[in-house]
């Protein structure tokens, strides 16, 4: 959007005031994040910047809530339990979600909004109508309190993420590279491995990646759905903010942080990649 | 290709991996509910501990008894009991029994008998309010305020009505989110007579008395839902003054060295104590009954004074209170009980909450939410 | 040179009728289709709609008055409701015969405490005479309404056996009535009073802070996109990792990190005071209130309104507004006439989306809203552990979801289900 060279003052003006306002409002998107970072390395246990670490100084510094996030078992079970579902949740939507999507991208679904319309609500209903639903079915089979029992429940919460993300993949997807794979003679199934799947993977990987997120942030329905032998990172700061605030909230915080930038980077690289294969980056 | 041969490979290597350490239930464990905190650890050094060296069962702790009710229920219903043991407030524990969600239990034979020669039945005396419900603690819903807050030439607050004095006393207050506690004391501090809060709180013009007391501190109040939550807010000095158990009080100025005082006045006691549920198998049900044997016995209720300021609920418990275990202070100038600490205090009317909570929840939720 | 036509139909290559070796073709293409689906379609119908709709028919399942006293009931359907006497003798026996059947398992404290939520003090009613009725004969013991009365005296309060009768029925009403703040006396449906009536209040309350939450959304969103639509591709990726981090980071690091800042002793307050813009003691109340949740939710939220602003964006040609403008229109009419138009669709999809997700937001609410900023969520979670109403969990939980499916399908038919893009 660059300024043209013919600009008037009163245009220009406007011009440098609305990259201002942009700049205030993408501080205001990036500031809260941020700004707990340095926070997580208070020496004290406050959650204010003390006149020590505002002078910068050494001492204001120091890493005892990361050592209390990885040491303490309050903390670092939890981000075993977490680490420990959410690939699990993540495999089941994605294998189911993919599979649905491929089935909902060909020609002639019956019924196609109606069933589209029942896979994408786990994101539309209120969370603790899900939570509550989902509490009593699975005490009713057996399953409220395991770990199957979250594992389902958080990969039904990211199969509309997948299912969004796959379905938009193959849209673009050319279909007469499956009709040529027929013509030389694969079967169906060899066409999906060897044709499909290495052209929508980067949309499989993305999905994954939603669904992943979902399950590694989702507080409300593995409260109801878990008991304490599933308690996830998410739900331990739930309690922690609600309970007795402690920094080591925020040492786990900017660790979550941390694991969005790389997953962020991650869905960045691979949409980067998907356009190179499809001829549509600029390069 | 070598792509998603990776991807597939790491993928089965993290779901092997999760299934296999995904664990079941061990055999020889237990699930204690309890309420977590400064409570729980509590109990984890008086009863867990000692029990865990002596049978080698695996105690699992949950944190909630907030929601025992609710989940005990809803665990009924499924015919799922994944609890063993659960801790309970005394209204809690009869509404649990009047449903048949908890075991009743034959005192005299299933609880051990006083170590000064009393029956179960008699050394409890008292506090055997429900058939269920098995006494541990005298708690108190008390104040406790920051003394470095506390005006010039003002004197320090000695009880609960200093929290509706904002002239001499400003600042902010922290309040449990529920009526329980905060009905009687809006009418005690309006001058109602503690034998007739009740009959008041049950006509419209008492309710709404003890609304109009409520509406003067309203606006400076935050509402706690945890028992860490008062103490964490004295502790960062967002409140002047606020309630909470007089354990976690105890808590965070002996063991934390912060600057608050108690108020002891008007003290609201409750009984705190275990439940069994009901439906819970033979081999579980004898494991938990072994446990609740050893850890109600006399010595094990004066240990846990050893860690937090609740009163055993046993008589013969009390001679054995002594210090504090790792601070080395006596305990018993701090145990709701002390003579020194009883100045109005009064012991919830559970039986009429039972019957008037879901109204007077009702009107107390709408009118916080205003 | 014309081919002669002839009266045979088409056939394919193995000879069959070409109509119907393609409705065969087509027949097999949409059973594939349909087996690919049918794996997820039935796991989410079972594992996600059943539980709820489940859930659901609680707000209308009434079974435990009947069940646990049938002919009490039956007798009780004799009796005129509309008189000011206590029900004859028959009722009273009828009572104390199901009670004795009923204390056995203590389904009488159960049933208690379910005409508890309707007519407080009837929990002691029943616990009390459930300890007596063990001990009576009943072939012998009769009449029993004076032994009812010896009990307690409000047995023979006529309104008691009203508001029994009222809600015998197995399926009932009063959740549904409780959710709205309405009540059922003597088949009459009135509003219960004002200061037990929070519902209504809690719905508008969640509807206009989304609104507002919306509209924040919007102001703050639009230049956002508006700036990522016009620049470089280049530039305007690395522009956009600025509002995925948001939307990638989890839910709870950013209500924790405006719990922090927006505290009386936070970041903010004290950045304040630090400035001397407040005296120490007149700090801001940014938290526990309405502000701090529309602050918390307009950040969190933001990311959904410029996402799909964007992509609709992205496809507004730039040549319109270079038309407008070299025709001689000014900059702000070559915008409001040419360019907002073709982004209303954009504005449209975000805003929707972002209503939906507020009204049914439970977590941050919960932790910076205090009670004047809850939700209507908030409450549902506090029926459900609190107060133990399960019946009401479904009602107002219904409520909820037929407002959110309403809108989701308002969202269908302005954007369509497919089109949902999500960078």
């Amino acid at each position: 959007m660059a300024l043209p060279s013919y600009a008037s003052a009163g245009q220009k003006i406007w011009h440098y005031s609305f990259l201002t306002i942009c700049g205030l409002i993408f501080f205001f998107l990036i500031f809260p994040i941020m700004v707990i970072i340095p926070l997580a390395f208070n020496a004290q246990d406050f959650f204010t910047f003390t006149p020590e670490m505002l002078r910068l100084q050494a001492d204001g510094y120091s890493l005892k809530h990361f050592n209390d996030f990885f040491n303490n078992p309050d903390w670092y079970r939890p981000l075993y339990n977490s680490l420990k579902i959410a690939p699990m949740a993540t495999i089941v939507s994605v294998s189911l979600g993919t599979l649905a999507a491929i089935g909902l991208s060909q020609s002639h679904v019956p019924y196609r909004r109606v069933i589209m319309a029942i896979l994408i609500s786990p994101m539309i209903v209120p969370l603790i109508i899900s939570a509550a639903g989902m509490y009593f079915f699975y005490s009713w089979i057996g399953l409220q309190g395991t770990y199957w029992g979250v594992v389902l429940a958080h990969a039904i919460l990211g199969i509309p993420f997948v299912i969004i993300t796959v379905t938009a993949t193959l849209v673009g997807f050319d279909k007469s590279l499956t009709r040529a794979a027929a013509n030389m003679g694969a079967g169906p199934v060899r066409t999906f491995f060897k044709v499909q799947m290495p052209l929508i993977l980067p949309g499989v990987i993305s999905g994954g990646l939603f669904a992943f997120i979902t399950s590694f942030d989702e507080v409300v329905v593995v409260i109801f759905v878990g008991s304490v032998g599933q308690k996830t990172l998410p739900w331990q700061m739930f309690t922690g903010l609600r309970e007795q605030i402690s920094p080591t909230i925020l040492a786990a915080a900017t660790v979550l942080v941390t694991i969005s930038i790389l997953l962020l980077i991650t869905v960045e690289l691979l949409r980067r990649r998907s356009e190179r294969l499809r001829g549509m980056s600029q390069g | 290709m070598k792509l998603t041969t990776t991807i597939l490979d790491a993928a089965s290597a993290i779901a092997l991996a999760s299934v296999a350490t995904a664990g079941s239930h061990m055999a020889n464990e237990m699930t204690i509910v309890s309420w977590g905190g400064a409570y729980s650890a509590s109990q984890q050094a008086a009863y867990h501990d000692p029990y865990i060296a002596n049978s080698g069962i695996a105690i699992i702790n949950d944190e909630s008894s907030g929601d025992a009710v609710a989940k005990l229920r809803a665990m009924n219903e499924a015919g799922n009991v994944t609890w063993d043991l659960v801790d309970v407030e005394a209204a809690d524990g009869m509404r649990l029994c009047d449903e048949g969600l908890a075991m009743e239990i034959d005192f005299d034979t299933q609880l051990a008998p006083g170590d000064d020669g009393s029956t179960a039945t008699d050394d409890f005396g008292d506090m055997l309010v429900s058939d269920c419900f098995i006494p541990q603690i005298v708690f108190s819903t008390t104040f406790g305020y920051r003394t470095d807050m506390v005006p010039e030439g003002a004197a320090a607050p000695t009880d609960a009505c200093a929290v509706f004095d904002l002239d001499t006393y400003p600042g902010n207050r922290a309040l449990n989110k529920r009526p329980i506690g905060n009905m009687e004391w809006a009418l005690l501090c309006d001058g109602v007579a503690i034998e007739d809060v009740y009959d008041t709180l049950e006509t419209d013009e008492g309710i709404a008395r003890a609304f109009a007391k409520l509406d003067t501190i309203k606006a400076v109040t935050r509402w706690w839902t945890a028992g860490a939550e008062t103490p964490q807010l004295l502790a960062d000095g967002e409140i002047f003054m606020g309630s909470t158990y007089n354990g976690r009080l105890f808590s965070v100025i002996a063991e934390q060295n912060q600057p608050v005082g108690m108020a002891w006045g008007y003290q609201m006691l409750d009984i705190d104590g275990w439940i069994i549920p009901t439906g819970l198998a033979d081999d579980r049900l004898a494991r938990t009954l072994d446990y609740v044997y050893f850890a109600t016995d006399t010595q094990r209720l004066a240990d846990q004074a050893k860690y937090i300021s609740y009163g055993p609920a046993r008589a013969s418990s009390a001679p054995l209170v002594g210090d504090h275990a790792t601070l080395g202070i006596p305990m018993a100038p701090h145990m709701p009980t002390d003579p020194a600490n009883m100045t109005g205090a009064f012991v919830t009317n559970y039986l009429w909450w039972a019957d008037y909570r879901d109204e007077l929840d009702a009107k107390f939720q709408a009118w916080l939410a205003q | 040179m014309s081919e002669p036509t002839t009266t045979a139909t088409m056939q394919a290559a193995d000879g069959t009728p070409l109509k119907v070796s393609l409705a065969r073709a087509l027949r097999r293409q949409k059973m594939r289709a349909l087996l690919l689906i049918a794996p997820l379609l039935g796991f989410i119908l079972l594992g996600f709609v059943f539980p709820i709709g489940q859930m659901l028919f609680r707000s209308v399942e009434n079974d435990v008055v009947r069940d646990t006293l049938p002919t009490t009931i039956e007798a009780l359907e004799n009796w005129d409701s509309t008189s000011n006497e206590a029900p004859p003798e028959e009722v009273f026996a009828a009572l104390a015969a199901d009670l004795q059947v009923a204390v056995d398992t203590k389904a009488h404290t159960v049933l208690g405490r379910r005409l508890n939520f309707e007519y407080s003090g009837i929990t002691t009613l029943f616990r009390k005479i459930g300890r007596d009725v063990e001990d009576w004969d009943l072939a012998t013991d009769g009449p029993f309404a004076p032994r009812f009365e010896d009990s307690d005296d409000e047995w023979l309060d006529p309104d008691l056996w009203r508001a029994v009768l009222a809600y015998s029925d197995r399926y009932t009403s009063g959740y549904y009535l409780a959710a709205i703040d309405k009540t059922m006396v003597n088949g009459v449906i009135e509003s219960r009073p004002a200061d037990q009536s929070l519902h209504l209040m809690l719905f508008g309350r969640t509807a206009w802070m989304s609104v507002l939450i919306c509209f924040c959304t919007l102001l703050l969103g639009y230049p956002i996109a508006f700036l990522l639509a016009t620049l470089k591709a280049r530039h305007a990726n690395l522009l956009l990792i600025l509002v995925l981090l948001p939307f990638w980071t989890s839910l709870l690091v950013r209500t924790s990190a405006w719990k922090v800042l927006l505290q009386e002793q936070g970041v903010i307050n004290d950045l304040l005071v630090a400035i001397g813009l407040l005296a120490d003691d007149g700090r801001l109340q940014l938290i526990n209130n309405k502000l701090g949740v529309i602050i918390a939710m307009t950040h969190i939220l933001l990311p959904f309104m410029i996402l799909p602003l964007y992509s609709v964006m992205k496809t507004i040609p730039p040549s319109y507004v270079r038309a407008a403008k070299s025709l001689g229109a000014t900059d702000w009419t070559a915008f409001w006439r040419v360019y907002f138009p073709q982004s209303v669709p954009g504005i449209g999809a975000g805003a929707i989306l972002v209503f939906i997700l507020a009204v049914g937001y439970y977590i941050t609410p919960e932790l910076v809203g205090g009670p004047s900023g809850s939700f209507i969520s908030n409450r549902i979670a506090y029926q459900w552990s609190g107060a133990g109403n399960w019946g009401l969990v479904g009602a107002l939980g219904a409520i909820l979801l037929v407002a959110v499916l309403i809108l989701y399908w308002v969202y269908d038919k302005i954007v369509g289900i497919d089109n949902v893009k999500l960078g």
